[in-house]
């Protein structure tokens, strides 16, 4: 009696959680002749992929991925260089700033983004980065700094101290422990940190919305968001279709987060 | 676990060392300081800094115009803010979002993790189908909402309609009395999957030789779970459900996308408030003002769960 109650409330969830997302690729996939029938389908009647390159054509979507992905990749590249020594120093020495450092993640959690965006906005006017894709990039950086101070600092623990300790009993320099020891330790942990700054840099919105005015600059979210302007619904298989584009690194991010998850990296180096 | 007892065990051997190089800690303490410098130094210019200089604004009649005189002006935002009928309307509906989606949140997630805790087909389909919404950008999630709710080319009528639970098609997203319900099972979908993921960790680091004694004392599936499962969880619930309460009340992106505030305010949540009164009317002080005090209520709101959640657990 309980099993089959339990898949019937599985079976539910299941259909919650995925039918927006059918219904999304299905709305990608519909010609805007069937879509303007008014008469919606789980299964398009004749599947066609021209919604993909429509959205191309009709928005600037290629741009505005490309610069998404300038600000993208900038972002997670500053973040991980600026975090690394300082996660680090957190890991391994215990000072006033470790303190610091878990308050303000947990401060930059409570306080409402309005109370720093505002002078943030005011800041980057004075410093001429308002509607510039720099001034974005800032502002990502620091969105995704602590949080990734918090992942790193967690992969450098992870790293057994002896290991360091011992190849400082061979002789091996200072430099040389972090560089042939600590590195390749370190180089997944320091992959994933990357990814999630890319990934929350990716898909931000409301910080581009606010520093980026010029349509002509605007990135992959804010772009998207301009296409629900004009909402014929001829036009909403376009929209599904650039939609689903731009989930792509996402998911793949995610796809490859559980991998890692499963396969427990660092169990050879621990276990001795 | 391991990596604290690892620690633990390390660490007497180093401390005899260190009393015999006095030199080494105040190195250490300037290495850490020099190691910490790179990104200590944007998180206070770009975040601290502007996080003061936001509060100190919100006691300001600061204005968007880049020339714009800005003088002190005490608590006279507040007292606007309370006297603003459109603030009273936007905070009563950030409070009920952020309460219903916290709630049905947990509620929904709980009853997933159960289910994904039990030996069932299909589990692993579950566990990563639980994950989609997560590694979804919250732009693409309000739009594809859209067009579940399109009134013409939506599915969620066609569904209604075909079981004939609706007669006449409705425009959910532009309804006055149903674009909140809307907006909030969008939440909650959106919400769904961290929930669940934190209390799945919780429900499997229950200890097994609980439920055997459970058992063993005749107890049935409800009172395991009423007097093993949650006693167990309750640190789990009380953290997610806080965290939950705190990203719900500070949400944006999501309902501007689906709704941008409308209809006719309906679902302007606080931050949707606080961003237009900032960037569209450029009132930045006033702005400032509704951030922090919704920082009061949030801690205020908080502060009582914790305490009593507390309170209940000595």
């Amino acid at each position: 009696m309980r099993r089959p109650l339990q898949y019937l409330a599985l079976l539910g969830y299941l259909f919650f959680l995925a039918f927006p997302l059918v219904w999304l690729l299905s709305t990608a996939l519909k010609t805007p002749r069937e879509m303007a029938s008014l008469d919606p389908s789980w299964i398009p009647r004749d599947p066609v992929l021209g919604n993909f390159a429509d959205a191309f054509a009709e928005q600037d979507l290629v741009g505005a991925a490309l610069r998404s992905l300038g600000v993208a990749v900038a972002t997670s590249a500053l973040a991980v260089l600026l975090a690394l020594p300082a996660a680090y120093a957190l890991a391994r020495h215990r000072t006033v700033l470790n303190r610091f450092a878990i308050g303000w993640v947990l401060v930059s959690q409570v306080f409402p983004f309005i109370l720093i965006i505002i002078p943030l906005f005011m800041v980057l006017r004075r410093l001429e980065l308002v509607n510039t894709l720099p001034g974005l990039a800032i502002v990502h950086v620091t969105f995704v700094l602590p949080f990734a101070l918090w992942m790193l600092q967690g992969y450098v623990r992870a790293i057994p101290r002896e290991l360091e300790e011992a190849a400082a009993v061979d002789g091996a320099g200072r430099l040389r422990s972090l560089a042939a020891v600590v590195a390749p330790l370190l180089a997944p942990g320091v992959v994933a940190t990357a990814l999630f700054a890319f990934i929350s840099s990716w898909n931000e919105f409301l910080f581009a919305l606010v520093v980026l005015k010029d349509p002509d600059i605007a990135t992959l979210p804010l772009t998207l968001v301009k296409f629900t302007g004009a909402e014929g619904v001829a036009r909403l298989g376009p929209l599904a279709a650039a939609s689903l584009l731009a989930t792509i690194p996402s998911l793949a991010f995610f796809a490859i987060i559980q991998r890692r998850l499963r396969s427990g990296l660092m169990a050879g180096a621990v276990k001795g | 676990m391991t990596a604290g007892t690892r620690r633990r065990a390390a660490a007497p051997p180093g401390r005899p060392r260190r009393p015999s190089r006095p030199r080494a800690t105040r190195g250490t303490a300037r290495e850490t300081l020099l190691l910490m410098l790179p990104a200590l130094v944007p998180v206070l210019v770009f975040s601290v800094g502007p996080l003061l200089y936001g509060i100190y604004l919100a006691f300001t009649d600061a204005r968007s115009g880049r020339n714009a005189e800005t003088s002190f002006v005490g608590l006279a935002n507040f007292g606007d803010l309370l006297a603003d009928g459109d603030f009273w309307s936007s905070f009563r509906i950030g409070m009920v979002w952020a309460i219903s989606v916290t709630v049905l949140q947990f509620a929904a997630s709980l009853g997933l993790a159960l289910l994904l805790n039990e030996n069932l087909r299909l589990r692993g389909f579950a566990r990563v189908l639980a994950l989609v919404p997560w590694a979804m950008p919250p732009v693409v999630i309000g739009l594809m909402w859209r067009l579940v709710y399109h009134p013409d080319a939506g599915v969620l009528n066609d569904m209604l309609l075909g079981l004939g639970l609706i007669g006449d098609g409705v425009d959910w997203l532009n309804d006055f009395s149903v674009a909140l319900p809307a907006v909030i099972v969008v939440g909650v979908w959106t919400g769904m999957p961290q929930t669940t993921v934190v209390l799945l960790a919780g429900l499997q680091s229950v200890p097994r030789e609980l439920y055997e004694a459970g058992h063993v004392d005749g107890a049935g599936t409800w009172r395991r779970f009423w007097n093993i499962t949650l006693p167990q969880l309750r640190p789990v619930v009380v953290t997610i459900t806080s965290l939950d309460f705190v990203w719900n009340i500070n949400q944006f992106g999501l309902v501007y996308v689906l709704t941008q505030g409308g209809p006719g305010g309906r679902t302007r949540l606080p931050m949707l408030f606080a961003y237009e009164e900032a960037f569209r009317y450029g009132f930045f002080g006033y702005a400032a003002t509704l951030g922090v005090a919704i920082v009061i209520v949030v801690l205020a709101v908080l502060g009582v769960y914790l305490w009593r959640q507390m309170r209940e657990a000595d």
